[in-house]
């Protein structure tokens, strides 16, 4: 469609209103992020005056200061840094076993294989049985609440799975001759032929078991276990205040009003930081679960 | 099953594959079954923990809704007590907060299914026709990025920018309106709700329309172009056709997800004083179940609901299956 610009008057008009459409989405899209940075460094009366939009009034890092010497915060991060790690360790392990399973076209009763997983994608059991389940298997108060239901996400599953089958079959083949068996094939030849699936693979599970709350907040009753979505759900939800934090009274109003902005801008700063330089494993990864639709 | 058995034993990576001889010995003893496990159990080896997982953790509680038409104790048997029959539908069904809610999810389904359906094919073809390359891409990673975001970071954004003092109510104030809070406000959730959905999803649904639109082939523009087709009428005659499959597929998976709005999301967002619009069949079955541990009333609005999800996407499937020619499967 870009090859040939055919610049007709209509067409001029029509990329001077793009421009603008675009600019305006590119404003809505980043606006919250500023003005969420802005308010953390605001002081509570600029705030409440709601003085505060793109830069800061009244700066100061009092609520920073709070936020970091409170260790219940530290704690809940690095919950979410050891559940985090623990669980895609594990979803990988998972799913890159069952995915080459799935990709060898000649294996007996494949078609049930590849069904079981996918039917769990319409159909599922729901929070009810879920939570009872996970209850009656003695799991609540422990990472494996979190770690074990999540361990195979099945979009994820057929993006590998459609990786796999991509793979030319002559390699392994000529491995199986030389000797090699099935596990010695997949971990000698198609894993590293993988390493850009396994990349995308990581980041995928990666950044939604960092992202995820609800099952922690279902299945953990003590605040030291919490992952920091939690945390801040809890803050949101106004179940913990400033006066929690042992702050000095001149510091809790200071940080009643913009406790949550820092709190925010502290969880989301590893996302935006890494964002820019993995993004293209994420686009390359939906690309090719969509090959297989 | 066992023709195409015998057709892709040719294709087989293991050893018995290079020695033909071998194979024909192997194809006359033993069942199809017995033949397969000696030959790929390295493979099905392989298979025992996945699918340890999806029967513990998927499908043992697709049959634990089975406490649906089950007396059940809270720490009790997992599968229920003994039968009451359809008691808990029954209840559900005589319930008026059931059907509260129930519409309420209809409604909020469908707004979000109207704006988040077609929006993306709209911003797609908009970033398509930027030319500079460079700026293409910093546009789409500006617009993938509230994707990233936990659900809990959104509704933390979404109540700053709304708060009595936020940016939103800062401008009212400016321009002379009344502040409103829109938080506790029932006639601002829906508003709210979609407005943040549209945020977070929009950009990242471009994703797929712009690989489809890059797979178009230029010389069917080139013909257009030849017989005389103004830009519109090239995009209306060739880019949309272009999206078609792409589009229908995600409208069909649309559907199938319309009954499951965001639990996660509403539950953040509301409180009660807005529940008359914001509580859905999820977070009802939610407060029924966990918090007032009516685990089998709440387990039947669950199954309903599956249900109701089920047979949307199957449904949604065969229709597009019969009139575009596109399905899921």
């Amino acid at each position: 469609m870009v090859t040939t610009h055919d610049m007709t008057r209509g067409y001029r008009v029509f990329q001077w209103f793009n421009g603008v459409i675009l600019t305006l989405v590119v404003v809505v899209t980043l606006y919250p992020f500023v003005n969420i940075l802005a308010r953390s460094f605001s002081s509570q009366a600029a705030i409440s005056a709601g003085e505060v939009n793109l830069i800061p009034k009244g700066f100061n890092l009092t609520t920073y200061k709070i936020v970091a010497s409170d260790p219940m915060f530290w704690t809940n991060y690095r919950n979410t840094v050891v559940y985090t790690v623990v669980a895609t360790v594990i979803a990988m392990v998972m799913t890159t076993c069952y995915a080459y399973v799935l990709s060898k076209k000649h294996l007996k009763g494949r078609k049930f294989l590849v069904g079981v997983a996918v039917f769990t994608m319409f159909f599922s059991g729901g929070l009810i049985p879920n939570y009872v389940l996970i209850s009656g298997l003695g799991l609540k108060n422990s990472i494996w609440a979190i770690v074990l239901p999540n361990a195979i996400s099945v979009f994820n599953l057929l993006v590998m799975k459609a990786f796999f089958e991509s793979l030319p079959q002559d390699l392994e083949e000529a491995a199986a001759i030389d000797g090699l068996n099935t596990y010695g094939i997949l971990w000698k030849i198609v894993l590293p032929l993988s390493k850009a699936v396994i990349a995308t693979m990581i980041l995928f599970y990666a950044v939604s078991f960092w992202n995820s709350w609800f099952a922690a907040f279902l299945y953990m009753n003590e605040s030291d276990l919490f992952p920091v979505t939690v945390y801040l759900r809890n803050l949101i939800a106004g179940a913990t205040g400033a006066d929690s934090f042992g702050a000095a009274a001149a510091e809790v109003t200071q940080a009643g009003a913009n406790i949550q902005a820092v709190t925010i801008v502290l969880t989301v700063l590893p996302i935006l930081v890494i964002y820019p330089f993995v993004q293209r494993y994420f686009v390359s990864g939906v690309m090719l679960g969509a090959v297989k639709g | 099953m066992s023709t195409s058995e015998t057709l892709s034993v040719g294709t087989t990576p293991e050893p018995e594959a290079a020695e033909p001889a071998a194979k024909g010995h192997r194809r006359k003893g033993g069942s199809s079954w017995g033949r397969a496990l000696r030959r790929d159990w390295q493979l099905y080896s392989l298979a025992v923990l996945p699918l340890l997982f999806f029967l513990i953790f998927r499908y043992a509680p697709m049959l634990g809704n089975i406490i649906a038409f089950r007396k059940f104790e809270p720490g009790g048997n997992i599968f229920g007590e003994e039968w009451v029959g359809l008691r808990y539908v029954k209840m559900f069904l005589n319930d008026p907060t059931f059907w509260n809610v129930f519409s309420n999810t209809l409604i909020l389904g469908a707004l979000t299914l109207i704006f988040c359906f077609p929006l993306p094919i709209v911003l797609a073809l908009l970033l398509n026709e930027v030319r500079r390359r460079t700026l293409k891409r910093f546009l789409q990673s500006v617009s993938y990025l509230p994707h990233f975001l936990s659900i809990v970071i959104v509704a933390g954004l979404v109540m700053q920018i709304t708060a009595i003092d936020g940016p939103i109510n800062s401008f009212l104030s400016y321009i002379g309106s009344e502040k409103i809070s829109f938080m506790q406000d029932p006639d601002w959730f829906r508003t709210i709700y979609v407005g943040s959905e549209v945020w977070q999803t929009v950009g990242w649904g471009t994703i797929l329309y712009l690989a489809a639109l890059t797979t178009i082939d230029d010389q069917l523009y080139e013909a257009a172009r030849m017989d005389g087709a103004s830009r519109w009428r090239q995009i209306w005659h060739v880019t949309l056709p272009g999206i078609r499959p792409t589009a229908v597929t995600l409208l069909i998976l649309n559907i199938g997800t319309f009954m499951a709005v965001g639990f996660e999301k509403v539950f953040l967002l509301y409180n009660p004083l807005t529940y008359p619009t914001a509580d859905v069949i999820s977070t009802y079955l939610y407060r029924m179940g966990l918090e007032a541990s009516n685990f089998s009333y709440a387990a039947a609005i669950g199954l309903f609901e599956a249900l109701v999800g089920l047979v949307l996407i199957l449904s949604a499937n065969v229709i597009s299956r019969r009139t575009v020619g596109t399905s899921l499967w």
